[in-house]
């Protein structure tokens, strides 16, 4: 992919007809090489699939079958019909907007948190036991002591992805501020710069490449807290609609449901990756 | 002779770790005019960086101090750029922004924005790196990347230039032509420079005198070399002139003669202090 680019990049704006060839093939060759193989094994999955379920009697619908059922699903992922009857659009967004909030507290504390751990030998000594003991508390273990905490479950369901999220974060940025160079901390010092243009021109950026490591290791986990606390607090969510959709046996439903799951996953994190690498350009990859 | 522009006096440092004191220097007096360059020469190990580190304020001596320009030395500052081994760019910022982050904190409020434009561009172009302002440390060559290093240094405005072996991790052509760069901005500018060198025809062609330290533990200054060499200096013309290859002469048979026994010394002492640590690392 990389080469490939850096074959078109340079092409001048009034290209040759020559220079378009070029583009087209690599256009061509990227398809052959990065997007036939998965749709080709795609296609293959659910071509096994089909033949397995469409015995009868078999327990889990064939695909055709899923489609056909959920048509109106995916046809219309905006319909409100009030309560949480709402399309599977909504329901991810819910689940999105719990996730957004959550991510971002745990974005905020953990960066803050692990730059002071990473700073200060005795806050490392004095909170790096507890991290370690907190990051192993399975996500939803949080749940029903933030349900006391909070006395009300969309709070809740923020805090379990906050937590879940926190501690690759701070653990990640804490390693990234340990590991900056000493040579960068001297450049700071000859030129003089006070805490917070350190702060800012050297440390964020000297350890950006760990700091994002860790929010991408964060992202993927929020997501999977999100639905695991959703199917347990109910209202409007993909979690709860799939817990929502077991509870009617509507098996098709839940397969739909686990394929946007899926999609919407795989986008946060490469989302995640793809602004640490516009931040971190440059910066070798930790 | 006026007052030194740089004087190093009665410097003493020793590293502790774990209780154990390790004396690097002892005794250590250099004084330095103003334009003047000094090369500072020895065997690894035996604690050069260290002085260049007191003297930029990176380090604090265990006795003794530094006098640059009729001020003591407590903490490192632009008034002592350091060009460092390996050229410590920060590897995010491209080559213009590397030298523009030290000259918007020492220029601010000094000098206007075209006005510092202008001074990073100045800088960069007495180094000949006009032509890859935009580009990012790691697209760029380790000459190239020494280059910039030298160029954000300058642009400080130093009073004493310290320099830790410049050019150590460059070949030998890249290496000849950036000597004649720092010489001819040397000539320029006439900065007082302190380098760190491994390279004995480098100290030979660069400096006005050569500072040779003895080994450690407990370095001190050996001896002093005055280069007595016209300048402009031509490395192919100087090549063949006997005051060149005496003063080769004299560094090397400082190097290798007198040095070299209390080298084998000290490296087996070192030696037999690093065993019996890995017998007792071994029984504990
Ligand atoms: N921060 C430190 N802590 C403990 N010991 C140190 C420290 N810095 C240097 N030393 C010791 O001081 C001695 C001199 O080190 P220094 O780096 O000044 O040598 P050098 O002459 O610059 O060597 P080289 O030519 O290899 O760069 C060495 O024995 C080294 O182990
Ligand atoms: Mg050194």
């Amino acid at each position: 992919m990389d080469n490939t680019h850096s074959i078109a990049a340079p092409a001048p704006a009034s290209a040759p007809p020559s220079m378009l060839r070029v583009r087209a093939g690599a256009a061509y060759s990227h398809f052959m090489n990065h997007v036939l193989p998965p749709l080709v094994v795609i296609g293959l999955l659910c071509a096994v699939w089909e033949l397995l379920c469409s015995r009868p009697g078999a327990a889990l619908p064939a695909p055709s079958q899923v489609v056909s059922e959920t048509w109106e699903l995916i046809t219309q992922p905006f319909f409100d019909n009030g309560g949480n009857d709402v399309g599977l659009a909504w329901q991810i967004l819910a689940s999105l907007e719990r996730v957004a909030y959550g991510y971002l507290l745990a974005v905020v504390a953990g960066v803050s948190l692990g730059v002071l751990v990473g700073q200060s030998t005795w806050a490392l000594r004095g909170l790096d036991p507890l991290f370690q003991v907190l990051r192993t508390v399975p996500p939803l273990a949080w749940l029903p002591i933030s349900l006391a905490g909070f006395q009300d479950s969309n709070p809740s369901a923020i805090f379990v992805i906050f937590i879940t999220a926190i501690w690759p974060i701070i653990i990640n940025t804490s390693v990234g501020i340990r590991n900056i160079p000493e040579d960068y901390r001297n450049v700071a010092r000859v030129i003089r710069l006070n805490g917070v243009e350190y702060f800012w021109k050297i440390m964020l950026p000297a350890a950006a490449p760990y700091i994002f490591s860790g929010l991408r290791i964060g992202v993927g986990l929020s997501w999977l807290a999100i639905i695991a606390a959703e199917m347990l607090i109910g209202g409007v969510g993909i979690g709860f609609f799939i817990w929502d959709a077991w509870n009617s046996s509507l098996v098709s439903d839940i397969i739909l449901a686990l394929v946007y799951v899926g999609i919407v996953g795989f986008l946060l994190d490469r989302m995640v990756a793809w602004v640490g690498k516009r931040v971190t350009r440059g910066t070798s990859p930790a | 002779m006026s007052q030194p522009y740089l004087s190093i006096s009665r410097v003493d440092m020793d590293f502790s770790r774990g209780g154990v004191t390790n004396p690097v220097l002892r005794d250590v007096n250099l004084d330095v005019q103003r334009g003047e360059y000094i090369s500072l020469i020895g065997h690894s190990g035996c604690g050069k960086s260290t002085v260049l580190n007191i003297v930029a304020g990176l380090l604090r001596a265990t006795s003794g101090g530094v006098i640059v320009d009729g001020r003591e030395v407590n903490s490192p500052g632009p008034d002592r750029a350091l060009v460092f081994q390996n050229h410590s760019l920060l590897p995010w910022l491209t080559v213009y922004q590397n030298v523009e982050i030290a000259v918007q904190k020492i220029f601010k409020g000094k000098r206007s924005a075209a006005e510092q434009r202008d001074w990073i561009l100045h800088n960069l172009d007495m180094v000949s790196m006009s032509h890859a302002l935009d580009r990012l440390p790691a697209e760029i060559s380790g000459g190239m990347k020494q280059r910039v290093g030298i160029a954000r240094a300058l642009a400080m405005e130093p009073k004493v230039l310290l320099l830790d072996e410049p050019f150590g991790a460059l070949d030998a052509l890249t290496r000849a032509h950036l000597q004649d760069e720092v010489m001819r901005i040397q000539s320029e500018l006439q900065n007082t420079v302190m380098m760190i060198t491994h390279d004995v025809d480098e100290a030979v062609l660069l400096s006005d005198r050569i500072v040779m330290m003895t080994n450690g533990p407990s370095a001190t200054i050996g001896q002093v070399l005055d280069i007595d060499l016209p300048r402009p200096r031509d490395r192919l013309a100087l090549a063949d002139d006997p005051r060149y290859t005496h003063y080769r002469h004299e560094v090397l048979s400082f190097l290798y003669e007198k040095q070299r026994k209390v080298e084998s010394i000290a490296n087996a002492r070192a030696r037999g202090a690093a065993s019996t640590r890995e017998a007792a690392a071994l029984r504990a």
